[in-house]
């Protein structure tokens, strides 16, 4: 492991105790290196917001990367599963290819349509990309790595900066000047609007057993090996997790939700218009939040950077986290190359008339859970399980007697 | 005044905050004063920020621009064409709207002359303590408890009333 990773090369982050992890930093490890001279003269205010500025920096140079990534694995991923190849020309096995295609992009003309509103068409993409951005902020990678803004409000502070992203959308759609642009961002408002209320609600449950929005609480708290993962503390949660995966990749506007850019209907959607550079920055917001929703979903339901067993890394720290994280991302990507759009009135129906009713019982079982049992207690958890299990082969029953018809014989 | 970097930040917050609720009733394009008045929402959420009231703040974001600002920039563009609009008003009109705003004037004057040390709370040394156990305290103790259930009883009435002007009439 790299010296980064290690316990005490950052100094302990702590916000409850009145301190501030930057001005920690500052004090801790940036001060004692400086020559002593300098080191009494200090400005101490002035260091805090560099070395914020500073981490948020590594985010914005990092993150982008990861789009890199993904757009290749997205586009392998559909070749596999169409029984293809994908990209094989730049690069080895075609490693290269979406940095060509970055490359291509920048070099594009940026258009602004003239009958647009050129104030906010130029402004949309900048919105979007920073909004996903700072969703990234508040997630906890690893142990021993700093959060740039670890509150005790953190999965609140996700849900309110991704509920901005709707703003940049409905600006984008709306100063194009474009029909197909309005009526995907149209599409996009309702649906993330919508969305959020079930995915609101399953966070909720999270945070009810919990006791705190803080991510680092989260995580803390599903210590104690697989069992103890949030997604298996209750048979409630393990429905909760399901319904805010299912609203997540609705909020990311992916396949099977993908209306507000659904192609044979209305072009691209919301950024019909744009090109070069500013539809990059689309591209790489979206991929972002792919990955940030992913590892939202990690850190509330699947322990975080916690192990599969208590006191053993398998599965576990910063490349636990994020082997656990892409694992969700694929399921993303084989649900996006699986199955078929729904039709609007199937994507409402099936978030206010199902997950929002679900995700009511979910909270009131949650609550009468933590009534009976006590937290962490060992029964509650054995009896969870239980109950999962019992539910799953039950389901699995009932919907292979009913669901699934057998073809009707034809006629020869 | 001590000028030191966390006046520099609460002033231009407040700067942002201003000028964009200038812009929101200044400017011709009911869109762009939507948006403006996003920005002037966030540069309230960094106030509150600075107050110590980050659930307030995150709230802040999350029911009003996620929500409601959605919702009137929904009913913008789904009414769109006629986006310059020159607002006629009479004068009565005029004179009432007058009155009560110069009174909310004063009112907010007054406030603002009679807190001590509202730019920053920070300052004083004091731990940051979380303030969502204490707002969740207050609002399921007898203190807000009423009030609480009388606004939820309001919206889910709000709720109702919505589902029911947009539920198609079934005649048989």
């Amino acid at each position: 492991m790299p010296e980064i990773f290690s316990e005490g090369f950052f100094p302990k982050i702590n916000l409850q105790e009145g301190t501030n992890w930057a001005t920690d930093f500052v004090r801790d490890v940036i001060i004692p290196r400086l020559p002593e001279a300098v080191a009494g003269h200090f400005p101490m205010e002035l260091g805090t917001v560099l070395v914020m500025l500073a981490f948020a920096g590594i985010f914005v140079a990092v993150v982008p990367l990861l789009p890199l990534v993904l757009v290749l694995a997205e586009r392998k991923v559909a070749a596999r599963f169409q029984n293809r190849t994908g990209p094989m020309r730049v690069g080895p096995w075609g490693t290269l290819q979406t940095l060509a295609d970055g490359i291509k992009l920048i070099f594009k003309e940026d258009y602004i349509p003239p009958q647009g509103d050129k104030l906010l068409f130029l402004l949309a993409p900048y919105i979007i990309f920073a909004c996903s951005f700072a969703v990234f902020a508040a997630i906890p990678f690893g142990d021993g790595i700093p959060i740039p803004s670890d509150f005790n409000i953190g999965i609140f502070y996700i849900m309110a900066i991704s509920s901005v992203i709707v703003m940049g959308v409905i600006m984008a759609g709306w100063s194009s000047n474009s029909k197909w642009s309005l009526l995907g961002s149209l599409r996009s408002a309702a649906q993330i609007v919508s969305y959020e209320i079930p995915l609101g609600l399953s966070i909720l449950t999270v945070v009810m057993l919990v006791e705190s929005l803080g991510m680092r609480d989260i995580v803390n708290s599903q210590s104690g090996g697989i069992f103890t993962w949030l997604i298996f503390r209750t048979p409630f949660t393990f429905i909760a997790f399901f319904i805010f995966f299912i609203s997540s990749i609705a909020e990311v506007n992916r396949t099977p939700f993908d209306l507000p850019e659904a192609e044979s209907e209305i072009v691209a959607g919301f950024h019909t218009e744009y090109s070069g550079m500013r539809f990059a920055l689309f591209f790489i917001a979206e991929y972002a939040n792919m990955f940030a929703v992913s590892a939202i979903g990690v850190t509330l339901f699947l322990g975080g950077w916690q192990g599969v067993l208590p006191g053993y890394d398998f599965l576990g720290g910063f490349p636990g986290f994020v082997i656990k994280t892409l694992g969700l991302v694929f399921m993303m990507m084989w649900l996006r190359w699986t199955l078929p759009r729904l039709r609007v009135d199937q994507l409402m129906n099936l978030c206010w008339k199902y997950f929002i009713p679900i995700s009511f019982f979910n909270i009131l079982g949650t609550g009468i859970w933590g009534l009976i049992f006590e937290k962490d207690d060992v029964w509650s958890i054995g009896i969870s399980c239980a109950i999962i299990y019992v539910g799953l082969i039950g389901a699995y029953t009932v919907a292979g007697r009913n669901l699934v018809r057998k073809p009707e014989p034809q006629p020869s | 005044m001590e000028f030191t970097l966390k006046t520099f930040i609460f002033y231009g917050f407040a700067l942002i905050t201003i000028a964009s609720a200038l812009a929101v009733v200044t400017v011709r394009n009911i869109v762009h004063a939507a948006f403006a008045l996003m920005v002037t929402l966030f540069g309230v959420a960094g106030l509150y920020v600075f107050l110590q009231a980050d659930f307030l703040a995150a709230t802040q974001v999350i029911v009003y621009v996620g929500g409601i600002l959605v919702l009137i920039l929904f009913g913008v563009m789904m009414t769109s064409g006629r986006l310059e609009m020159r607002i006629h008003i009479e004068r009565g009109q005029l004179l009432l709207g007058g009155g009560i705003s110069l009174a909310l004037l004063m009112l907010l004057l007054t406030v603002i002359a009679n807190t001590p040390r509202w730019e920053n709370l920070t300052d004083d040394g004091t731990p940051l303590e979380p303030t969502t156990k204490q707002i969740g305290e207050l609002i399921l103790n007898e203190k807000f408890l009423l009030p609480f259930e009388v606004a939820s009883v309001l919206l889910l009435v709000a709720l109702i009333g919505a589902a029911l002007i947009s539920r198609k009439e079934v005649r048989d």
